[in-house]
């Protein structure tokens, strides 16, 4: 029973890392990013090289991840993104989708198409004894990492005057332009740090949530649900929201096998029609 | 100019016996494709899992011929269609809430539902394997689908062609004027007096009868129904076809149908295994070139070919004239 909670919220932190960039992009710049997964699938991907290929310690390979997703991020964001911001949300998805079918095909190209596996090191195998539960060395790993990420994170957008900036700029972008703050450069941050984490969730969750080239259209599907369920208006809201869906997740393939993902589309409909800005949003005026 | 469209639909029957089965695959997936059209191009929905309602109707019509319920293709297509119809008019409900992000989610939602119900419901739809050991009854009880696939593209075109009709009246109707209005801007149009949310889930549920009938094509003209039938792939590959056509004027999930298919087909023979790179390459191009722009470069070419065929027309014409004389 604690073992199930365990995993589910170390998949949970791990959902909300990969799933954060997105949704303040879609709160910040009204974009709806579908290859938000590509991003870090790529990030597992540069993991892959890095560990199995050029024999950089797996620690050491996390933060490169993190840095090279966000150059590539910022990258696309300044060549390819800006254009499309001002178009309408059928445009955006499209746009998107063909990223996402480009990235599948390229990585299929360059890494094949089985499965690949980061080498963990030995240190962190196994399992240790936590308050009489025993718990995977990986997994605690994931939480402490995850957990300090969002601490972090939460104290960077309530205490710095970036966060400030980001967060006058996600309520109100016209206001925010108009008091002089350069939404355009926030933006710019905010996407490439966003892909960052998304490289970095993609490093630590290759071991867990598998890593191939369909990996942005299989798990697009539980991004889209920790932003829609959590609301893009804060980063408390998708973080609750992920490890319920981490914990829902985990103990609904434990308990019920044959209910399957069935249960969390189910109870996604149904948070839909209930609160359509989320549950946990606060109710806006726009 | 659309006589000559369905004209030259036609004539591919007797001059290209050869390719009548990807030509059939065209005919359903542009029925398909003028399915969206009704609820993204006049209606304005996005809808990113539209496959939902292909793969109902598919999986009914296969139902429906497995178990020996209703033996006539026919009557099992318009009965698998209003299957779909009422799977659409009940999620209807679901779609008219919320923004295009919650639209965008719930559509797609409804479609991972309903591949997971058939994955998970082996005994009744054969989960992964799909629904095998179906057999067709001949047509209106006189004609076989043979192996060449030349009863299925007849059968697929005419399918296309009523549908295209019927499709065409709606959208020139007074209704159809008014779900242009709703698209255009929903809170005026209600505000001269439209009852909006009545007219979205009535067009929902056509399209969703449209889809349906396509997916039910499909499994009669293949004899199989599998998972693959809900796949997201699908619905992003069918805004695919609509995007390249242009939407709102009906031709364009025909002419995207037809040059989706033929693109595929040649990158398929090129890459056989990357093909999708150059889709999505096609994708992330038409939306940064704008698909304004795009139109403003067909219609040039859409003038030209009406210009054409007047000529042609005026020929034929002179030559009947002289042959008089």
């Amino acid at each position: 029973m604690l073992t199930i909670l365990f995993d589910g919220v170390a998949y949970g932190m791990l959902l909300f890392v990969l799933a954060c960039g997105l949704s303040v992009t879609l709160g910040l710049m009204n974009l709806i990013n579908l290859a938000h997964g590509a991003f870090a699938m790529a990030g597992g991907y540069v993991t892959v090289v890095l560990v199995n290929r050029m024999g950089v310690p797996f620690l050491a390979a996390l933060p490169l991840a993190f840095l090279v997703m966000a150059a590539l991020g910022a990258l696309l964001e300044r060549t390819l993104y800006v254009h499309v911001y001002a178009k309408s949300h059928l445009d955006q998805v499209l746009f998107t989708i063909g990223l996402v079918f480009m990235s599948v095909a390229a990585v299929d190209y360059v890494m094949g198409s089985s499965q690949q596996f980061v080498k963990i090191p030995q240190m962190l195998q196994g399992q240790v004894d936590l308050f009489g539960t025993g718990v995977g060395k990986y997994r605690l790993l994931i939480i402490v990492v995850c957990g300090l990420l969002t601490v972090a994170l939460q104290l960077a957008l309530t205490k710095t005057r970036f966060g400030s900036r980001l967060r006058a700029a996600v309520d109100d972008q016209r206001v925010a332009r108009g008091l002089g703050i350069n939404v355009n450069a926030v933006f710019a941050v905010t996407f490439a740090f966003g892909s960052g984490l998304a490289g970095l969730g993609g490093a630590l969750g290759a071991e867990i949530l598998g890593l191939d080239p369909i990996f942005p259209l299989k798990y697009m599907i539980y991004f889209l649900i920790v932003v829609t369920v959590g609301g893009t208006s804060s980063i408390t809201g998708p973080f609750l929201a992920s490890i319920l869906l981490g914990i829902g997740d985990v103990a609904g393939k434990y308990y019920a096998p044959k209910l399957g993902a069935f249960a969390i589309y189910t109870i996604m409909i149904v948070v839909l029609i209930w609160r359509p800005q989320g549950l946990f949003a606060r109710p806006t005026t726009r | 100019m659309e006589i000559a469209f369905w004209l030259i639909a036609a004539a591919t029957i007797y001059f290209l016996p050869g390719r009548h089965l990807i030509l059939t695959e065209i005919a359903i997936l542009a029925l398909f494709a003028l399915s969206l059209d009704l609820i993204l191009g006049y209606a304005g929905i996005i809808s990113l899992g539209h496959a939902a309602f292909f793969g109902f109707g598919g999986y009914a019509a296969g139902l429906l011929a497995k178990h020996a319920l209703v033996t006539e293709p026919v009557l099992a297509l318009v009965l698998s269609g209003l299957a779909a119809a009422a799977l659409g008019f009940v999620t209807s409900f679901l779609v008219l809430r919320g923004s295009d992000l919650t639209r965008l989610m719930v559509t797609l939602g409804v479609a991972l539902v309903l591949r997971e119900i058939a994955n998970r419901y082996s005994e009744l739809t054969g989960g992964a394997d799909g629904l095998q050991g179906i057999t067709m009854a001949p047509l209106l009880g006189i004609f076989r689908f043979d192996l060449f696939g030349h009863t299925a593209y007849i059968y697929s075109l005419i399918v296309l062609f009523v549908l295209f009709v019927i499709a065409r009246r709606v959208v020139h109707s007074p209704f159809g004027l008014s779900l242009r209005s709703i698209k255009g801007n929903p809170l005026r149009a209600a505000a001269i007096g439209i009852p909006v949310d009545r007219r979205l889930i009535t067009i929902y549920t056509v399209a969703a009868f449209y889809a349906g009938v396509a997916g039910a094509l499909l499994t009669q003209t293949t004899a199989f129904a599998s998972l693959d039938v809900f796949s997201f792939d699908r619905s992003a590959d069918l805004l695919l076809v609509l995007i390249i056509g242009g939407t709102g004027y009906l031709y364009g999930g025909l002419v995207g149908a037809v040059a989706f298919k033929l693109m595929q087909d040649w990158l398929a023979h090129l890459t056989p295994q990357y093909w999708q790179f150059w889709l999505g390459l096609v994708l992330v191009a038409i939306v940064l070139i704008g698909r304004e722009r795009m139109g403003r470069w067909v219609s040039p070419l859409r003038i030209l070919g009406e210009r054409l065929s007047e000529r042609i027309a005026r020929l034929f014409g002179a030559a009947s004239g002289t042959e008089g004389r």
